[in-house]
């Protein structure tokens, strides 16, 4: 069907970022593709490494569902972080990181865990790498005939923390900045320190950390080291909401408090 | 006797219905009427070059389309200037439907009436306007300059110019030992209803009749704006507000252009009409508020004690003036709030901008001024290095002055004179409170911690239930139903508890009993309209006195019936027996029958009134000479001036010493607006303004871009706080009785709205150490002016 209509159509899951666009007749699309009905899209699987999330999961159930927290917590530290209950019951993950919307949350999880994107069309199914799949704002590689029926989020390495965090003017908004960090440590001391964005840069990707604090001792870093590093990597944008300069200073301090987070003994990954 | 209703925290009896879904507001009214949608101006100062309709002729269902051309007669006049003032020297309204000019994106330049608002939005957006550009006044900087006028007849973009000045101002600042000058900013906001603005219209063709509703805040404005336009008699038109999800002062302007145009398209189509807002249209084409710029110089002495303030203003009215210079008139004197400001002069200047027209929204220039008088307040208290609620104090109108006359002219056109108020024991609840004294001890613990905390203090008067009147009508059903109308509207404040508390009370019936209806011209054809914190004052004791005069018509009643004297009755759950012999008693249900003679008996119950029925006395009239048929009655309630009501604010504020992120930590809220008719309405009341004042404060602002264009028309951008963002609301209450009503009562609706910016800015400033002159102010914004005052102590 979307070899058919992909072109003029949309895929409807949940809703909760297209409705509002058609709502305000920002897009008129000759045709809604409800997945819906489709069955076997709705389940998360969780292996050692990876948690499979259909195209049908809501945001909400996968927040849940204690055993993906367990094996990728990093996934339910961002959940929290999608808008509002209400719009998590509706909306699904695999849904927003086809959205692609650098201020979502998920996209920015998706490229931290590797994460590998199922498409499927009438040709058969491909499998895209998060870092080769936003393209730009709101934009991606799928094809138009090609629906994402679930993205595989990679767990991390033994000994990895990770940590959410953002800044939005109100609980639940668009984020003026946000950050995702992943800390592995190995036999005490820093394996590797990786981030992504929210909001503050064109597309998500890593920044790789590890150089700067590699071999310290978690507990002991001052993580005001990486500052540059992150400053220096994000773009941000000046709007009604913020301006540039403030939202490069916000994201510089959110991946210190996160690494700091990720570095305290009481986290548990 | 009964527990008194007045002054009882009863839950509100219309939330079941409101809360559950069951509301009928006016969108779920007129099943099967068409749909108008109108294509807006796209620009925000042109001339209409040309309109192209055709198009949109093509899409099935379109029934008409109108543009100016189509408007004859009153129809094609400008919309009123609904409050006059000899200030007002350039007033301007738009139209119905633009004519010729544009001076705001949003005005309505077409209406196309289609089978369902899809169509016709789907044909308005078929429909081609052409434009010729005009340069374009955003901001009130822009409009005071005046290189570019709005309106060419208008010259240097000013609607009015108000001077207003108590003593010899110049006289007093050059003797003052002390003088500072404060420059200072609040931005734009709206009321933002939940229900926006809307009007269904149902054309009788055989009793050429019109009945309308409309989500107002004026059911009897609306109906006789129409009547005017559609050159209707009065009596050939109703306009009915059902249930309306919130007004916050923009549904009081009328006649909203859609207000006339809905039922003049439903008389020439012959059909149901109906028009509901969408959020963008109201961000657009509905009201703002709060932009001002303000100059502030204040003459004191060693004490703090203000001896002169020089009080300029300029505030911008968007595009038009249909409802004058209230607010700021409002301003410039509400700005004096619970002080003795030695000699005051107020001037302001009306600018006009081609943005979105200014009309009250809760607090209705009050925030402004409060926020200008708070900030002088606070100055004061930082250049003589003294507390800054002792500085406060010392310029107190104390409670053994009042009545206290400042001198100057209010929003009534009446004296500004408050009637009660003891400001001292407010300050003094609200210090205790919010643990004034304690505070340094408190900061230097959060200090110790790496936290910034800051105290702020806000004070403010408000002049409430302004004129010039309201009427009342209280009757008893032979069922024992009580039935009450009163013709102000109701938008969610609880008058069908309220109103009801206060029959109950003053005649003796069970609250199950009685019947509120509101802001239906059936039922009532004389009334003013529900704003400026007036409904309880006004409607309140008019339906007191209406209940009163049902109360002794039926004590006379039953007085014969039981024959025995008026004076030794009582009546308490809707039976009257005397006092001292409950035996001897009569339902108010039976005096309802026995009010009205009959010919004729349809139940039981009105057999008593019939002729052979023996109940009247065969030498006198049936209805007794200056009597009238039926158990009921009407007051009407009109005072000679505003009653004030009063508060005082403080918060404690945390901003993120890196992120500069602001979270309200407490927020403390002193109450008095007299004697309270429901203390949990009362309640709820103040949480929702506070509510409203922390997005004034923190969230909400219009951008516009430097073409006019509103960049944040939809809630995603427009901060409206969540409930995530409203600080828990600790409150306490004084009730100083007002002397002017029988009630003893003031207005509450606006109050908790009005000192918040005033209390944040003041508390972001005790946290942060320098001025904050500016509101709203957000994180982004503490940041740079944080970075600024830190490049400034370097150099």
């Amino acid at each position: 069907m979307l070899r058919e209509v992909g072109h003029d159509g949309k895929v409807l899951a949940g809703g909760q970022s297209l409705i509002p666009v058609l709502n305000m007749r920002l897009a008129q699309p000759a045709h809604l593709v409800d997945i819906n009905g489709i069955s076997g899209l709705a389940s998360v699987e969780v292996s050692d490494t990876a948690v499979r999330v259909g195209a049908l999961v809501r945001h909400a159930a996968l927040e849940r569902e204690a055993s993906a927290r367990h094996t990728l917590p990093l996934l339910s530290q961002a959940l929290g972080n999608v808008a509002h209950p209400a719009i998590r019951n509706r909306g699904t993950t695999v849904g927003s990181i086809a959205h692609a919307d650098a201020a979502g949350e998920m996209p920015a999880v998706a490229v931290l865990t590797a994460a590998v994107i199922e498409a499927v069309s009438a040709s058969g199914t491909r499998e895209i790498a998060a870092a080769d799949f936003f393209q730009g704002p709101l934009e991606t590689t799928l094809a138009e005939d090609e629906l994402i029926v679930a993205i595989r989020f990679g767990t991390f390495p033994a000994g990895t923390r990770t940590a959410f965090l953002e800044s939005a003017r109100r609980q639940g908004d668009y984020a003026l900045a946000g950050v995702a960090a992943a800390l592995t440590v190995a036999d005490g001391v820093v394996g590797r320190a990786l981030a992504s964005f929210v909001s503050v840069t064109d597309v998500p990707d890593i920044l790789d950390l590890t150089e700067a604090v590699r071999g310290q001792e978690p507990g002991g870093i001052d993580w005001s080291v990486v500052d540059d590093l992150v400053q220096g990597h994000v773009s941000p944008e000046a709007d009604i909401h913020a301006t540039a300069d403030y939202r490069r200073a916000l994201v510089g301090e959110l991946t210190r408090r996160a690494f700091a987070r990720t570095a305290a003994p009481e986290v548990s990954a | 006797m009964t527990t008194r209703q007045l002054g009882a925290p009863i839950r509100r009896r219309e939330d079941p219905r409101l809360l559950t879904g069951n509301g009928r507001y006016l969108d779920d009214l007129g099943a099967g009427a068409l749909h108008a949608a109108f294509v807006r101006s796209t620009s925000a100062h042109a001339r209409i070059v040309d309109i192209d309709i055709t198009d949109a002729w093509e899409v099935e269902g379109v029934e008409a389309i109108y543009t100016y051309e189509d408007l004859e007669g009153p129809m094609a006049q400008p919309l009123p200037v609904l409050i006059p003032h000899p200030a007002l020297t350039h007033a301007r309204t738009g139209y119905a439907l633009v004519n010729g000019e544009v001076n705001h994106v949003g005005e309505p330049v077409v209406m196309v009436v289609a089978r369902d608002r899809y169509l016709a939005e789907d044909a308005a957006a078929r429909i081609r306007v052409d434009y010729e550009a005009l340069p374009v006044v955003v901001g009130v900087e822009a409009a005071r300059s005046a290189s570019v006028l709005v309106h060419d007849d208008a010259p240097g973009n000013v609607a009015a110019h108000l001077v207003q000045e108590v003593g010899d101002v110049e006289a007093a600042l050059a003797a003052a030992p002390h003088t500072l000058t404060i420059p200072l900013t609040i931005e734009r906001s709206a009321c933002m209803p939940m229900e926006g603005k809307g009007v269904l219209a149902r054309w009788d063709r055989d009793e050429q009749s019109m009945r309308m509703w409309s989500s107002t805040q004026t059911s009897t404005g609306v109906r006789a704006a129409v009547a005017a336009r559609l050159e209707l008699p009065l009596a050939r038109i109703h306009c009915i507000a059902p249930d309306v999800g919130g007004g916050f002062g923009v549904k009081i302007v009328h006649p909203w252009a859609e207000e006339l145009l809905v039922p003049w398209a439903a008389r020439a189509l012959g059909r149901d009409v109906k028009w509901t807002e969408d959020r963008r249209e109201h961000f657009i084409s509905s009201a703002h508020e709060r932009a001002q710029l303000q100059e502030v110089t204040v003459g004191f002495d060693d004490d703090g004690v203000v001896l002169g303030l020089d009080v300029k203003v300029w505030h911008d009215n968007g595009a038009y003036t249909p409802y004058g210079i209230i607010v700021p008139i409002i301003t410039s004197t509400q700005l004096l709030g619970p002080y003795k400001p030695g000699a005051y002069r107020c001037e302001f200047w009306s600018l006009y901008t081609n943005t979105v027209i200014v009309t009250p929204y809760r607090g209705a220039g009050r925030p402004q001024g409060v926020f200008a008088m708070e900030r002088t307040m606070d100055a004061i208290a930082a250049h003589l290095g003294k507390d800054r609620a002792d500085v406060r104090e010392a310029n107190f109108i104390l409670p053994e002055e009042m009545p206290y006359d400042h001198g100057l002219m209010f929003q009534d056109g009446r004296p500004l004179k408050y009637d009660s108020g003891d400001f001292p024991a407010s300050l003094a609840k609200l210090k205790a409170l919010v643990g004034w004294d304690d505070f340094t001890a408190y900061r230097k613990q959060a200090e110790a911690a790496g936290r910034k905390v800051g105290l702020g203090i806000g004070c403010y008067v408000e002049g409430t239930g302004v004129g010039p009147y309201e009427a009342g009508h209280v009757q008893v059903e032979t069922s024992g139903r009580v039935n009450v109308a009163t013709g102000l509207t109701t938008q969610g404040q609880g008058h069908e508890t309220a109103f009801a508390q206060i029959v109950a009370d003053e005649l003796g019936v069970r609250i199950e009993d009685v019947h509120v209806t509101t802001g239906d011209t059936r039922r009532m054809g004389y009334a003013v309209g529900t704003f400026a914190s007036r409904a309880a004052v006004m409607s309140g004791n008019a339906i007191a006195f209406a209940a009163k005069a049902v109360r002794e018509k039926a004590l006379r009643i039953a007085a014969d019936a039981l024959e025995a004297n008026p004076d030794d009755l009582e009546i308490e759950d809707g039976v009257i027996s005397v006092k001292g012999a409950p035996g001897t008693s009569i339902s108010l249900s039976s005096v309802a029958v026995l009010s009205n003679p009959l010919r004729y008996a349809f139940d039981e119950a009105a057999k008593a009134a019939t002729q052979f029925a023996g109940t009247f006395d065969p030498d006198k009239p049936p209805v007794a000479d200056g009597e009238e048929p039926g158990l009921e009655g009407k007051g009407v309630y009109s005072p000679t001036q505003a009653t004030f009501a009063n508060g005082m604010h403080a918060a404690i504020v945390e901003t993120d010493p890196v992120t500069a992120e602001i979270t309200i930590l407490r927020y403390c809220v002193i109450h008095d607006c007299g004697v309270m008719i429901n203390p949990l309405i009362v309640e709820g009341q103040v949480h929702g303004g506070v509510a409203q004042g922390v997005g004034g404060a923190l969230y909400e602002r219009m951008a516009y871009d430097e073409s006019g264009q509103l960049l944040n028309a939809s809630f995603m951008d427009f901060l409206m706080p969540y409930a995530s963002e409203v600080p828990h609301v600790e409150t306490d209450h004084l009730e100083t009785p007002s002397p002017l009503n029988p009630l003893g009562i003031k207005g509450a609706g606006e109050a908790g709205c009005i000192p918040v910016s005033a209390v944040i800015a003041s508390a972001i400033e005790d946290a942060e150490g320098f001025p904050i002159l500016s509101m709203p102010i957000s994180p982004s914004e503490l940041w740079e002016l944080r970075r600024q005052h830190a490049t400034k102590g370097q150099s």
